[in-house]
């Protein structure tokens, strides 16, 4: 039985560089941290987010407004899933309206997350600019969406998974490009 | 854990897990009725049907906004304008909606069962929002959360229910919800409308408001109902508003921080004065709102992945 | 001529239980031969019930056969074909039909066609109050000369006190009999099912024991009184047993029924709201279960009768307290009565009493009940060893509500006669007589 293949794409030292090189292209784009928003995509967006925020108010001195989206009630295969996925929670305690939104997630894939993403930003008001910034795109794309800031390009082919392992210590964070587990023989 | 149900017929066979989910669900729901646009594109273009074959407004409005709110597109049907009234049998109404694929059917009738009839013969999904004395889940939910909202806990209060008793499918679906969940139960009202055998549930039963309000936690009046008398169970009114109503000398034996409920519409001055209907401590509108997220998060709950579940 | 050799003859009425033959000559029993011969120089049929019981016809003193006016519910002839198969010979048929049977045309129709169509003798029963409607007494004269064997509402209570005890003490002259539906309809008033904790529990309106309870006492104290004679039906409560015993005790003319169901199933059927767990008096709680079987064990109450109640399925296909009364029972009454004898209080001779002596006895029915000689050729031939299941489609009933489809029962009539003719077999080589 051949065993599934994992490769450590990007270790923590890694990410620290690429997320700094992020937010310091997100500063030179807006021209600084006026008007500036961050928002993190439920769940892996949501770490990452909180890091670019530290690193703003490390750089600019400032504290840029955050909050988190859950895109559940967005998807856009509800019926099609086999139960209702458990919902998480959404907290943008602030307005966007005539904001530059930020939107933050760990991977860019077919483009269905961000799109959901964006109606549900709509429905908070009305921003200057929605952004994306994203830790990996793997291609792939379903919907014509394009992230504004790019992590790193890792082409993958459709049965690989890369996993953003960023829920416990900095230290430990790290993405992982796997193959899947063949099928088992009978 | 995964929602596996087609229906919420009761919560009788509800476990406390699948009650503290749809708690979980609703408080993401509650989120989206505090935001400016208060709509979210979960069910849209799913179907669901009220189907009352009694009257309630006020059920009634919150599933259909419960309903809107996940942009579903929602529908009434009550008896009193139909086809009952020409005769027609409750499966056959059911299986005449059925023809026009619904998603969910809301079922509120007078007939303990019917929802349970019904799940058998027709296959869309089927809530109980009210049948007979039997239950009434989403009630008995959204009361679950409304206590946990108010109070962080349910394990321990002292919960009193005081009213009609016998003929109340609320306070069946609460003896499930709250009761499985710790509370400790007292119901209340006079010996006609207070059947001692509910004792069987763990409750403990009796005649007199004052032994049940002491030191509870929660208040909860159910309203007395004049409409479902033929006989009376009681000599008058005023005589029942006398023994069995909650005024402020009553109230001020419970708990200092306690609060009062009740599944409305409020009588009042007969099951609760007029003050203490609008007081700070009464949680009845706090009741409705959480109704809605409750009946938001079943509605969420049952839409999804039919075909590929069952 | 026709002989039934070789089986267990039990006759209570005649005091017999003995293995041997019985003689059937046109129709009335001729003879009964100890031990297994064949009477000297016989010719004619012979029915093999070597390992069988063989017994008087059976009598069920409480049926709805629906006709005249609900034919599709039942008719006398489906009825009595389903009589037959449960090992019945005769019937006795309620009045609520449509029109009631409170007129002497109407109790001519029902005998005649029970002459002309039926698979069992029928018996008519006819109404108290005219119309069923408890207000004034029918011509009973009249009526028990076209052929009533005696006079209930059954269905629905006689309410008024006073109109009981008037019609009771009337009838005492002619030593008519008056069957009792005791109910107290205040009592009763919504409710669907017996008020216990299961009901409770499941939200359906309760029909307390004491509506029950309350109306046997009056029938009681009435026959007390008036110094005559009545019949209580489908005993199904505790205190209904018990009171019949103290009545019977004290000297009252009182007797007594009860249904397979009452010593059978509980309210505890009625989980998931099972229409045929539906009947009136409702199924009640084991405590009442347990008091009928001793009541039957101890002689209070005089017969098993089925009230079978045929109803079409929609209008048991329904919300609970929407679904109609009641549940079929011819086909089944004797396997659930067999049943009996594994308490080892009850006897086979009691069996047939409760099923067929008894039965004839408090009607009246001459040469029915026994087989002594001379008695009409009603003869039930039971397998009472036979293990069966009771299947939808062996149903002979035109309506199939109820609640013992797929139980696994023990014990079957295999050949019925009536008047000596064969009105059900399955025996092999003994087929129905056209």
């Amino acid at each position: 039985m051949k065993k599934a293949s994992r490769k450590v794409i990007l270790d923590a030292k890694g990410m620290e560089r690429v997320l700094s090189r992020l937010t310091h292209e997100i500063l030179e784009k807006n021209k600084g941290a006026e008007e500036l928003v961050l928002v993190g995509i439920m769940s892996g967006g949501v770490p990452l987010s909180k890091f670019i925020r530290e690193k703003i108010r490390t750089i600019e001195g400032m504290d840029v407004p955050a909050g988190y989206v859950d895109i559940t009630l967005y998807r856009d295969d509800l019926s099609r899933a086999g139960y209702q996925p458990r919902l998480k929670r959404t907290e943008i305690p602030f307005s966007i309206d005539e904001k530059k939104v930020v939107l933050v997630d760990d991977v860019l894939f077919t483009g269905r997350t961000i799109r959901a993403a964006m109606d549900a930003l709509i429905d908070f008001g009305r921003p200057k600019n929605i952004q994306l910034a994203v830790l990996i795109d793997r291609g792939h794309r379903e919907l014509p969406i394009r992230a504004d800031y790019v992590g790193r390009n890792v082409p993958t082919s459709r049965s690989e998974n890369v996993d953003v392992m960023v829920q416990g210590e900095r230290e430990e964070w790290k993405v992982i490009l796997r193959e899947p587990t063949p099928a088992k023989g009978e | 854990m995964d929602w596996k149900r087609r229906h919420v017929l009761g919560l009788a066979d509800f476990r406390v897990e699948e009650m503290e989910f749809v708690i979980d669900t609703a408080r993401s729901m509650e989120e989206v009725l505090t935001r400016d646009i208060k709509k979210v594109p979960a069910l849209r273009g799913k179907t669901v049907v009220n189907l009352f074959f009694e009257a309630s407004t006020r059920t009634r409005t919150s599933f259909e906004i419960a309903g809107k709110r996940l942009s579903a597109d929602v529908v009434n049907f009550s008896s009193s304008t139909s086809s009952v009234t020409k005769g027609e049998t409750l499966l056959d109404t059911a299986k005449n909606i059925e023809a026009m694929k619904p998603n969910i059917v809301i079922l509120r009738h007078y007939a303990s069962g019917s929802p349970h009839f019904l799940s058998r013969f027709v296959s869309c999904s089927i809530i109980n929002a009210g049948d007979g004395a039997n239950e009434h889940p989403s009630q008995g939910l959204l009361d679950l959360y409304t206590i946990l909202k108010a109070k962080g806990k349910i394990k321990g209060l002292k919960i009193a229910i005081i009213g009609d008793i016998l003929h109340s499918r609320v306070v069946r679906s609460d003896l499930h919800s709250l009761g499985r969940m710790g509370a400790n139960l007292w119901l209340c009202g006079p010996a006609t409308m207070a059947p001692k055998e509910m004792e069987r549930t763990g409750a403990r039963v009796t005649y007199d408001i004052r032994e049940a309000v002491k030191d509870a936690d929660v208040v909860m009046m159910l309203r007395i109902q004049l409409e479902r008398q033929k006989t009376a169970y009681f000599p008058s009114l005023r005589e029942y508003s006398c023994k069995y109503g909650l005024n402020r000398a009553i109230f001020s034996l419970a708990k200092e921080d306690a609060v009062i409920m009740h599944p409305g519409p409020i009588n009042r001055g007969v099951e609760l004065s007029d003050e203490l209907a609008d007081c700070a401590q009464s949680r009845i509108l706090n009741q409705v709102e959480s109704g809605v997220a409750i009946r938001m998060a079943l509605l969420y709950l049952l839409a999804g992945g039919h075909d590929a579940a069952h | 001529m026709l002989l039934i050799k070789g089986g267990r003859v039990i006759d209570p009425a005649s005091g017999l239980d003995e293995t041997g033959g019985v003689v059937l000559e046109n129709g009335k029993v001729k003879d009964f031969l100890p031990g297994g011969q064949a009477p000297k120089g016989f010719q004619g049929r012979t029915i093999d019930a070597a390992g069988k019981w063989v017994l008087p016809g059976l009598i069920d003193m409480h049926v709805h056969l629906r006709e005249p006016g609900y034919e599709w519910k039942e008719d006398i002839r489906s009825g009595t074909r389903a009589a037959a198969a449960g090992g019945f010979t005769s019937v006795a048929c309620m009045a609520n039909t449509k029109p009631v049977n409170d007129h002497p045309e109407i109790t001519r129709y029902i005998r005649e066609k029970g002459e002309r169509e039926g698979f069992a003798n029928v018996f008519p029963v006819a109404a108290v109050t005219r119309g069923l409607e408890g207000k004034e007494m029918a011509d009973y004269a009249e009526l028990a000369e076209a052929g009533a064997v005696a006079f209930s509402d059954d269905g629905k209570p006689v309410a008024s006190s006073l109109l009981l005890r008037r019609a009771l003490e009337y009838a005492k002259a002619f030593d008519f009999l008056i069957l009792s539906h005791a109910e107290d309809r205040e009592l009763s008033g919504e409710g669907a099912a017996h008020e216990g904790w299961t009901a409770h529990r499941l939200g359906i309106p309760g029909i307390p024991a004491a509506a029950e309870e309350v109306a046997i006492a009056r029938d009681i104290l009435l026959a007390k009184q008036t110094g005559g004679k009545v019949h209580i039906q489908h005993i199904s409560t505790k205190m209904g047993v018990a009171l019949l015993r103290m009545a019977k005790k004290s000297g009252v003319r009182v007797t007594g029924e009860t249904a397979p169901h009452y010593f059978t199933l509980t309210d505890a059927l009625l989980e998931g709201y099972d229409t045929n767990a539906k009947m009136n008096p409702p199924l009640r709680g084991e405590e009442d279960r347990m008091a009928v079987l001793e009541g039957l064990n101890d002689g209070t109450i005089d017969a098993i009768a089925t009230d079978h109640a045929p109803h079409e399925d929609y209008v048991k296909r329904c919300e609970f307290i929407a679904a109609a009364n009641g549940i079929i029972g011819l086909e089944t009454a004797l396997p659930l009565s067999l049943a009996l004898l594994s308490g080892g209080k009850v006897t086979p001779a009691r069996i047939v009493e409760l099923l067929s002596a008894n039965p004839a006895g408090i009607l009246k029915l001459a040469g029915k009940g026994s087989l002594r000689k001379g008695a009409d050729a009603d003869v039930t031939v039971v397998d009472p060893e036979m293990e069966w299941e009771y299947r939808q489609q062996d149903i002979l009933s035109k309506s199939r509500n109820t609640p013992f489809l797929g139980w696994k029962l023990k014990g079957r009539a295999v050949a019925t006669l009536r008047g000596g003719r064969v009105t059900h077999s399955l025996l092999p080589g003994v087929a129905v007589d056209g």
